[in-house]
């Protein structure tokens, strides 16, 4: 596949945004995104597994799954590595921030199941990247999750304070101006 | 009469995946298979079988192996029996139903991860017995399997003009923006506002 650095790093983050273009990361997304401060800090969380587990599934990947024949075992063998990761990033975060890892609370455990960072490693292994790529891609594509977050955390702040019929507020209003979101997201499309 | 009230409460078991807990548009779980799959009612049922077979069979696994793990891995295990039955589905349904298969892609390995899955294990399954593990099991896989049976036919008849592969004959009115990303997002969140109004009481 060839396809220079630019070109991926574009498509991830704009064109084909993972959260508003291809469905990934959903529950994150609606969930942490109510302020701009925890999307940020989610977004930096998420950036980091990406980039390790890139590493790592493509290695295993290239190294141990392919020469053995047993591709198939890829789901299991990609969701352990992801479980644990993010183990290891909540402790860290743990030691080294203390404040961050109160905020994101819950979500941290819930990166295990973000299935961005699954969806990126089974991807990029489609995509039949090289190890820098795999790497480039991931990376971009956990930025494009974290500028989506952030966006619709700006959003959701100044929904706070409108008027919102009963029936749709929560979830329903949030998916709608999410729609209104992946509108303009789709401006992008066809620039790379 | 005993036998009856428990007879009655295995109904419930089933009937409260479909509107009172209906995973979708009440506990609003697995929002990235409801988004990502359902461009047509074909898809969406696809995908909901295929996402309600894991799910019985996951959650009669760990009912039964439930006192066998111990409570500190009990997430990583009950991981691992959900992604050895997803590779299993997988595997079956490259080899039995190619086109729908390609269709779904990454969306087929990523119900390992499926929040509804792990949901129900760590809730229901790794509390009861096998049985009634089962009825859990398929109670809110078809309520998951209508709800996006039912975006998928919303989607499909207003964005391409047909339903489940058969033409209206309006598809050159149609927006076709519903196929598209904000689509999904849009039909979605209205669904939700009618089955706020009218069905959660």
């Amino acid at each position: 596949m060839e396809l220079s650095y630019f070109a991926i790093i574009i498509g991830a983050i704009f064109v084909n945004n993972v959260v508003l273009a291809q469905f990934l990361g959903i529950c994150p997304f609606l969930g942490v995104s109510s302020k701009v401060e925890t999307s940020l800090g989610m977004g930096a969380a998420v950036t980091f597994v990406m980039a390790l587990t890139a590493v790592v599934a493509w290695s295993l990947q290239t190294y141990i799954l392919a020469p053995f024949g047993i591709e198939y075992m890829q789901t299991i063998v990609f969701i352990l590595v992801i479980a644990a990761l993010v183990q290891m990033v909540e402790i860290i975060l743990k030691k080294v921030s203390p404040s961050l890892y109160q905020a994101l609370g819950i979500f941290l455990p819930l990166i295990t199941t973000n299935c961005a960072v699954l969806g990126v490693a089974i991807l990029m292994i489609q995509k039949e990247f090289t190890l820098l790529q795999s790497v480039t891609y991931s990376v971009a594509t956990a930025l494009g999750f974290g500028l989506a977050l952030v966006l619709f955390a700006g959003l959701r702040e100044r929904l706070d304070f409108e008027d919102v019929p009963e029936a749709m507020q929560g979830a329903p209003i949030a998916l709608i101006t999410a729609g209104i979101l992946a509108m303009a997201f789709m401006g992008f499309s066809g620039l790379v | 009469m005993r036998r009856k009230e428990v007879r009655m409460s295995k109904l419930q078991l089933i009937l409260k995946g479909i509107i009172k807990d209906n995973p979708t548009f009440v506990l609003i779980l697995g929002m990235c298979p409801t988004l990502g799959t359902t461009t047509s009612a074909m898809n969406g049922l696809g995908m909901g079988v295929a996402t309600m077979a894991v799910l019985i069979m996951s959650n009669f696994v760990i009912s039964i192996i439930k006192n066998l793990i111990p409570d500190k891995v009990r997430i990583p295990a009950f991981i691992v029996v959900i992604a050895s039955f997803v590779t299993i589905i997988e595997l079956l349904m490259k080899a039995y139903v190619p086109a729908l298969y390609a269709t779904l892609g990454v969306f087929i390995p990523l119900i390992v991860v499926n929040c509804i899955i792990l949901g129900r294990a760590e809730a229901f399954a790794s509390k009861n017995g096998p049985f009634d593990s089962i009825l859990d099991g398929v109670g809110i896989g078809l309520g998951f399997t209508l709800s996006l049976t039912t975006i998928g036919a919303v989607r499909e008849v207003l964005g391409s003009g047909a339903l489940f592969g058969y033409s209206l004959g309006v598809a050159d009115f149609m927006p076709l923006i519903f196929v598209l990303a904000p689509g999904a997002f849009f039909v979605l969140g209205y669904l939700m506002v009618l089955f706020n109004k009218y069905l959660k009481k």
